[in-house]
């Protein structure tokens, strides 16, 4: 184990708020994007289609 | 002299073609895992150099907090940067993604604003002997920290996206400011915090045994906000694609009801 010194708290508490923060942001952008993702493809089957996509169904 | 009647010669810039959203979200999808993994090994050698560097002469082992205190920092100037030139491009081009990277950019830079203020608090304590103080860089920190939160919650008090996303880009013009006065404010004034040692004209002050590992750090962070900053868009454009589809349904379904209340009278 690191010996930080008497003032040891204060960097691991440090370290850990930093990696918290951090670790909340990503799963935050992670789900987002995957909850966003979902959410198209749920309203894509339900028949709803993008301007952009309506041309590929006309086979 | 262009000839402007010829329309088929109007290409769209190589900027325009990269700042469409479909192409955004295929060159992104394609470069983020490899962002990812740099953004890793980075943030893997930067903290082994951060814990196997020497204590400073003066500030101890506390000088540790620096290799993520400082990164933070300048991430969160940087964050609210981007914000302040991508609400420029979607105010003056109305470029729909410029305003989807400054509504994507806000949390993060919130969010790296808070590792700063409270990685400084605690690395205060020990060396000033204090949590906080009101010095003009804290203060001018602690101010840009709420510029982010009124940004997010303008949003979310405008249901209809244009207009929020124009409010909001005047609000982060107008608080675009406060980012010189945190940059030169250990200079313009008397502060506890000291000035700065790193980005300086006559070179950093800083021993090369902590200066090494910091840099790394900082490029580390760097990546992350790319990384994290993709990823905020690409849920952003997902979530206007949805609302897009939702709308045009729903704008549908009222022009199919009208046509038969037409038809039945």
């Amino acid at each position: 184990m690191l010996d930080l010194g008497p003032h040891a708290a204060f960097i691991w508490i440090s370290y850990g708020a930093a990696a918290f923060c951090v670790l909340a942001l990503a799963i935050w952008a992670w789900g987002d994007e995957r909850g966003q993702a979902k959410r198209l493809a749920d309203l894509e089957r339900r028949g709803l289609k993008r301007r952009s996509g309506q041309g590929q169904d006309k086979s | 002299m262009a000839d402007l009647t010829n329309t088929e010669t109007i290409r769209p810039g190589w900027f325009s073609t990269l700042a469409n959203p479909t192409t955004f979200m295929r060159l992104s999808g394609k470069v983020l895992p490899w962002l990812a993994v740099a953004t890793l090994v980075l943030f893997a050698v930067g903290l082994t150099g951060a814990f196997l560097a020497p204590p400073d002469y003066q500030q101890g082992e506390t000088v540790r907090i620096m290799f993520i205190h400082v990164p933070s920092a300048w991430l969160a100037m940087m964050s609210y940067t981007i914000i302040a030139i991508s609400s420029a491009g979607y105010l003056i081009w109305r470029h729909p993604l410029a305003d989807v990277s400054a509504k994507a950019a806000a949390p993060i830079g919130a969010t790296f604003t808070l590792v700063a203020l409270i990685t400084g608090s605690l690395w205060g304590k020990p060396m000033w002997g204090a949590y906080w103080v009101w010095d003009a860089r804290l203060t001018s920190v602690l101010i840009l920290f709420f510029l982010y939160l009124g940004l997010i919650a303008l949003r979310q008090a405008i249901d209809e996206p244009g207009r929020a996303g124009r409010a909001a880009a005047i609000l982060a013009l107008i608080g675009a400011v406060n980012i010189p006065i945190i940059k030169y404010s250990v200079n313009w004034w008397n502060t506890l915090h000291q000035p700065a040692s790193v980005i300086r004209a006559d070179g950093p002050t800083i021993h090369s045994s902590l200066l090494w590992p910091l840099l790394v750090m900082a490029i580390a962070f760097t990546l992350l906000f790319v990384v994290l900053h993709f990823k905020a868009m690409r849920a952003e454009i997902l979530r206007r694609r949805c609302d897009a589809l939702i709308a045009r349904h729903v704008r549908g379904d009222a022009a199919r009801a009208g046509t038969e209340e037409a038809a039945n009278a």
